[in-house]
């Protein structure tokens, strides 16, 4: 879906609030109103689900080609969009700076770690697993029930973090969240010793992690892979279940959006004290976008897990939280399509763009440059650019752009009296 | 910025904070009694490290005062200013362990001179090209900025400096002090508290009795008051961040001379500086004082003492868990927020 940022832009007329193609004329004003509604939006959709088949295609142009991204970091940057699209819920749509959401992600990754993978030697449990031997020891579940399992954990985690803190004024609020986040990977770090007890492995890690897999009876019956990853098709089969996990956090994102919980959201974010005062419940609803948020980063993490078959700690860092972040500035604050334009952009830029154009600039100027050092460098500088020149993001959402641009809310907007 | 409604916590909550304070009353205790020698080492360690946080978290509090911003690029300033210390002693001044002790006394002031000035310009520059187009922006709005301050600032440090530590050789002596007993001192760690604290009482002065700190008081309390009674709030805003950013010059030196820094370092620093300026009371220049004795103390208690230490390895997570366990409990801090009445 690397081709997002090309495609993107008239998708943005899709949103639901209501755009206009006028920017567009000719014969495609004179197609129906459904065709020009829903064009963009399977055109980006056909390109995403046939991208495995012509990636080595795309790849053999000249020059260009080295753009386009394997399907492997195809898999991470999706893996990244769909974890800024939980964040989006938290910091777009309720307005709650989360400076921690790689503690979610952790958190995913190690459920997948601790219900897939042969970590606790001392137990032997089974279930739905695939292209495991029965008699190996440790907890293997089925990942995609490990998937809800660890989307349901990591919103218990939200929820335990979100109960003491959200009280609290927005900026304490993200120097708590920002505090989470570098205790839990630290406590995963040391966590190869509870009273004894190995829970994490410590700074080894948690690996291997179980495949995803439809097991050899809907195999026979009707040919969906035993074990992703141990077939031919592994990236492929990754990538796609990957799509499909986005598409489903990017229509719920959308249907929350506009749902009574949604509303609320806004309402805070906008006005807590009016939102108070007209009978939204404060701590119910912002805790439900702390839950709900890390949800979908548990099952992002968790995924993301498995593709990699296993859990390390030095993947947690706070870095990961603010390049998160980043995307979703980057493409405007509570807009879907903005937070997936920034997800694919930079997490499209970390694992491979800044690497290609800089290899491509030594190459065109003889310089020796390392830009991928400065990639957190860079990621500042676009926060820094975007704040002040564009707050509203790439692709603004439209109630947002009122309230940033024109600064309705100097001083309430952010303060938290609960 | 809306007072924090204090509501009447349920006991059961207040109960369960003093429920803490005693356990930790009681750990202190016994490790004092077993081994007392090693407790009063440590808790002198632990008050040097502390005063070096006080300068950082100074700079947060100041700033938090007047803007209600986290600052986060703050603790890369201070990163930034003992990296440029270190280029002062080892490369300018060329400073030695041989050399003597008036050459040594004249390059670490004048290396104060320039890191102080350093870290005031730097400092006041970034509220000149980030904050200052944001002051009536959503405040999410500026703190994002700031996040993003901080990692340019770091990277700008990186490209410059690299990814190695730097560190300085042993200036000032490591002999003792005095020695009571077993409890040792040493002049490297009393050299900190005869630096720190004249800069603390020059900044009580200055905040205190002198105009333009009586403009930052005012401004902190109430800014456009403070404007229509005739203060320059620009100017007063930039005079705060580089009195932070001086501060924060300070403290880059000092560090320097005790451990040893690189790019990042500010990354942790500054949360512990902004823990601590939270413990005491953000807003509160005493209380930041103080909360960083506390974070030092309970810093060096954790890696230094025997009985029943989580170790290294858990201090950032204990320095965290007092962060929040703090803003749980007594959000206002020990001390308490100077400017929380601000509607």
């Amino acid at each position: 879906m690397s081709e997002g940022t090309s495609t993107e832009r008239p998708t943005r007329a899709r949103h639901p609030s209501g755009g206009t193609f006028d920017f567009i004329s000719g014969p495609w004003q004179r197609l129906p109103a459904r065709v020009r509604e829903w064009a963009p939006l399977a055109i980006v959709l056909a390109v995403a689900v046939l991208y495995p088949y012509i990636v080595g295609d795309l790849k053999s142009f000249a020059t260009i080609g080295d753009f386009f991204p394997e399907l492997d970091a195809a898999v991470y940057i999706l893996v990244f969009t769909m974890m800024a699209l939980g964040l989006n819920i938290v910091v777009g749509y309720s307005g709650l700076l989360d400076l921690g959401y790689v503690a979610f992600y952790a958190a995913g990754a190690y459920t997948a770690g601790w219900l897939a993978s042969g970590q606790f030697q001392d137990v032997s449990f089974h279930f739905g697993s695939v292209g495991i031997q029965r008699d190996t020891q440790g907890i293997h579940v089925s990942v995609w029930l490990v998937l809800l399992i660890a989307g349901s954990f990591t919103a218990i985690v939200g929820i335990l973090i979100g109960l003491p803190t959200l009280r609290l004024r927005g900026d304490y609020l993200a120097i708590v969240t920002l505090g989470f986040g570098e205790i839990i990977p630290q406590v995963v770090r040391n966590g190869d010793s509870f009273g004894g007890f190995n829970v994490t492995n410590g700074t080894f890690g948690i690996n291997p992690i179980d495949s995803p897999g439809f097991g050899t009876t809907l195999n026979d019956a009707v040919g969906l892979p035993v074990n992703f990853q141990q077939s031919f098709d592994k990236f492929r089969l990754f990538y796609w279940g990957i799509l499909v996990l986005l598409l489903i956090t990017v229509f719920c994102s959308w249907r929350l959006r506009d749902s009574r919980l949604g509303r609320a959201w806004i309402a805070i974010r906008e006005d807590e004290t009016a939102a108070a005062a007209m009978g939204v419940p404060l701590m119910r609803t912002k805790t439900w976008a702390y839950a709900i948020g890390a949800f979908f980063g548990g099952v992002a993490g968790a995924y993301y897990a498995s593709f990699k078959s296993g859990a390390f700690p030095s993947d947690f860092y706070f870095n990961i939280s603010v390049f998160l972040l980043c995307m979703v500035i980057l493409g405007g604050m509570g807009s879907i399509w903005g937070v997936l334009a920034g997800g694919i952009i930079l997490s499209w830029l970390n694992i491979q763009g800044l690497a290609v154009i800089g290899d491509k600039f030594n190459d065109a100027a003889g310089t020796n440059f390392e830009i991928a050092k400065y990639q957190f460098g860079i990621y500042g500088t676009i926060i820094v650019l975007m704040m002040l020149f564009r707050p509203t993001g790439l692709i603004p959402e439209r109630r947002h752009k009122r309230e940033l641009e024109e600064g309705v809310h100097d001083e309430t907007f952010f303060d938290v009296s609960h | 910025m809306a007072a924090l409604i204090r509501r009447p916590r349920p006991r059961a909550i207040s109960l369960v904070g003093l429920g803490f304070v005693f356990l930790i009353g009681v750990w202190l205790l016994v490790n004092l009694l077993k081994d007392p020698e090693r407790f009063f080492t440590v808790f002198l360690i632990g008050l040097t490290t502390g005063l070096v946080y006080a300068l950082v978290a100074l700079g947060y509090t100041l700033v938090y005062g007047i803007l209600q911003l986290i600052n986060f690029a703050h603790g890369d300033v201070f990163a930034f200013t003992g990296l440029l210390a270190s280029t002062m002693i080892l490369t300018v001044f060329d400073l030695t362990e041989q050399d003597s002790a008036g050459v040594i006394i004249l390059g670490l002031l004048g290396t104060l001179v320039v890191v102080v000035a350093f870290g005031a310009t730097l400092n006041s520059l970034i509220e000149r090209v980030a904050y200052h187009r944001l002051l009536k922006a959503p405040r999410l709005a500026l703190l994002i900025t700031a996040v993003g301050m901080s990692f340019i600032v770091q990277n700008v440090a990186l490209a410059i400096y690299d990814v190695n530590f730097r560190r300085v050789p042993e200036l000032i002596p490591r002999s003792d002090v005095f020695s009571i007993g077993g409890v040792h001192y040493q002049w490297n760690k009393l050299s900190v508290v005869l630096i720190t604290i004249p800069v603390l009482l020059l900044l009580t002065w200055l905040v205190r009795s002198t105009r333009q700190g009586k403009g930052m008081r005012a401004t902190a309390q109430d800014p456009d008051a403070a404007a229509m009674v005739g203060i320059d709030v620009n100017r007063t805003i930039s005079f705060t961040f580089a009195l932070a950013g001086g501060l924060a010059g300070v403290g880059g030196l000092l560090f320097l001379l005790q451990f040893n820094i690189r790019y990042d370092s500010g990354f942790e620093l500054g949360l512990i500086a902004f823990t601590a300026a939270v413990l005491g009371g953000i807003g509160n220049l005493s209380g930041a004082v103080l909360g960083a004795v506390v974070i030092g103390l309970i810093q060096a208690f954790n890696e230094g003492l025997a009985w029943a230490t989580p170790g290294s390895d858990w201090t950032r997570s204990i320095i965290f868990g007092v962060l929040i366990a703090i803003l749980v409990f007594r959000p206002q801090g020990i001390l308490g927020e100077q400017v929380a009445d601000r509607a």
